[in-house]
């Protein structure tokens, strides 16, 4: 299956990834074959299996799930810690609304 | 060409558990910035979410309040995007397999006079096409300085979203849902509906169409209406504004816009071209969630009477009025207040007319939660027989609730401490007429002579015995009969 430049360049942009044009060019081709194989998958019958969603057996249910009990967070200091930038205790970023 | 409106609201409601959705960090509103945070909330590498079982209690509990179908299992899902306010690089929503769908609510719905008045109250119908779970971002600021300021104490606190069918055909219908949606969430205890502090959010979808025609118009989506000025307010400019653009043969754009509430209008907030491709996936992390029949029957069984089932109720046993009903039922311990005032009094209508009249506007001028106000459901039972009976005027009622909302006094005492209360006992007034009849025999004389004028000088009389506590109909209807 053929996938232009133009759609790499559009998913490394959702991901905010930046690539060289040649890097793109190596994706055409992985992300081509990568589709290839889900179209391969695609001509299997699977109308009578139920989708899986997680390779876990067991369900998240009344009885594993977490009890609404709070636990001791970061100390401000320590959650901004690995901040390149921090000011009144808050991280600061570049704006991003204009 | 007529034109009407098609709306759909999106709302998103924090719950009020006590830990975040994916872990032990308080939910608490508020605090030293950051400091309710901890790697699962931050986004740190290498932690896995753990759900809280309150939060699923509670959506389900919405969930079955709006008449949703549950689903035996719900898959969370990853939306990507990249925002300073999500760590992760991700918000954990659920996406192709929610938590419930296909409910309906019932509400009484109005229309809005040219005055601005609420009138016709009717009942309708709107549908709730789905309710998942999610977790809130953090909180970003922009308005101070160059930069942009993250605060991530909100980040991972849990929020249901509910979306609503396009059902509503008016700024007002979708106002009434949100009212009443609010109210039910706050019934439920799930919510505090405070939509300053953001824990209650509104986004709308709006499109016209001509009147009659089948076909969905271009929706345009208004973000961030928080208030319920906003939302009326946005919509009512939103409509207008598309109404024009096709009147005048433009075209509408799908677009998102964001309310201005100084310029009172809504603007581009992005075009369909620049809209977010999310990349939602199946949330690895997390397997499905299952909530069994047992376990939604279990939540079920929680759930108090509901907000439109306690105004019906009230209606139909106390006789009073819809409007009335409406501001009665806005919380559960309001409607409580009144159902115990209202048993202890022949006069339920009375009672609804001083609690939606006086006692709201005092209370909403001190600010203070039901169970400080002094008056207390006796008292104000006891204020209404009062004026029933005769004993205090209406306006002299007014003087005395505003004098037990200070001191707490039942209002016979404060009636009587302020001599205002009135004498209508019969036979104790009909004594004071007569021997003033028989100490003033030349006016009466005149009097019957037909200077009926005279009237008044009896009633004089007789309130200067009283100290004016005489009621004053009674008194004037004694008088004309003993005078003949």
């Amino acid at each position: 299956m053929a996938v232009t430049i133009e759609e790499v360049r559009h998913i490394a942009n959702l991901a905010n990834l930046e690539f060289s044009e040649e890097e793109l060019r190596t994706f055409i081709v992985q992300f081509s074959n990568i589709l290839d194989h889900i179209e391969q998958l695609r001509q299997v019958n699977t109308e009578t299996i139920e989708p899986t969603y997680h390779a876990v057996v067991t369900e998240i249910n009344s009885e594993n799930s977490r009890r609404d009990n709070t636990r001791a967070s970061f100390p401000q200091q320590v959650a901004l810690m690995n901040a390149p930038d921090v000011e009144q205790g808050q991280f600061r970023v570049p704006k991003v609304i204009k | 060409m007529e034109f009407e409106p098609i709306i759909g609201l999106e709302v998103h409601a924090q719950l009020l558990t006590r830990s975040k959705i994916f872990c032990g960090c308080s939910t608490e509103f508020g605090g030293e910035p950051n400091a309710r945070t901890c790697p699962v909330c931050l986004g740190l590498p290498g932690v896995l979410p753990a759900l809280n079982r309150e939060a699923v209690s509670m959506a389900v509990k919405v969930a079955l309040a709006l008449n949703c179908r549950i689903n035996r299992v719900s898959v969370f899902a990853r939306k990507n995007y990249f925002y300073p306010d999500l760590p992760k690089g991700y918000q954990i929503s659920q996406y192709d397999l929610p938590l419930a769908e296909d409910g309906e609510v019932e509400l009484l719905s109005g229309e809005r006079s040219k005055a601005g008045n609420i009138v016709n109250y009717r009942k309708k119908k709107f549908g709730i096409i789905r309710l998942h779970l999610e977790e809130d971002a953090g909180k970003s600021i922009h308005d101070t300085g160059e930069d942009t300021y993250v605060n991530l104490n909100r980040s991972g606190v849990p929020l249901i979203e509910i979306v609503s069918q396009p059902d509503f055909r008016s700024s007002q219908e979708a106002y009434d849902f949100l009212f009443s949606l609010r109210r039910l969430l706050i019934y439920l205890e799930v919510n505090d509906g405070n939509m300053e502090e953001g824990s209650l959010r509104c986004d709308a979808n709006v499109s016209v169409r001509p009147k009659g025609s089948e076909k969905f118009g271009t929706k345009t989506e208004i973000k961030n209406l928080n208030s319920f000025r906003f939302l009326q307010k946005a919509l009512d400019y939103e409509i207008q504004r598309q109404i024009e653009d096709l009147r005048a043969g433009r075209t509408v754009f799908q677009e998102t816009r964001l309310w201005d509430p100084e310029r009172e209008q809504t603007f581009v907030m992005r075009t369909k071209e620049e809209a977010h491709d999310y990349r939602y996936f199946p949330e690895p992390d997390l397997p499905p969630l299952e909530v069994s029949g047992a376990w939604s029957e279990e939540i079920r069984a929680t759930i108090v009477e509901l907000p439109e089932a306690k105004r019906e109720r009230l209606c139909a046993t106390f006789g009073i009025s819809d409007a009335d009903a409406l501001l009665i039922c806005a919380s559960r311990e309001l409607a409580d207040y009144y159902e115990t005032a209202a048993r202890e009094n022949r006069n339920p209508v009375a009672i609804a007319r001083w609690l939606t009249g006086d006692f709201l506007a005092f209370w909403k001028r001190d600010a203070i939660p039901l169970s400080a106000v002094r008056v207390r459901p006796g008292h104000l039972a006891e204020m209404v027989a009062l004026i029933d009976s005769g004993e205090i005027s209406g306006k002299i009622a007014k003087q005395i609730f505003e004098e037990i909302w200070t001191s707490g006094e039942a209002p016979a005492v404060a009636a009587q401490r302020l001599g205002v209360r009135q004498i209508s006992d019969r036979t104790a007034l009909e004594q004071i007429v007569q021997s003033v009849i028989a100490n003033n025999q030349k006016q009466v004389a005149e009097y019957q002579g037909g200077r009926t004028k005279l009237l008044g000088f009896f009633v004089g009389e007789v309130m200067k015995q009283t100290k004016g506590q005489a009621n004053p109909q009674i008194l004037n209807e004694l008088l004309k009969k003993n005078l003949g």
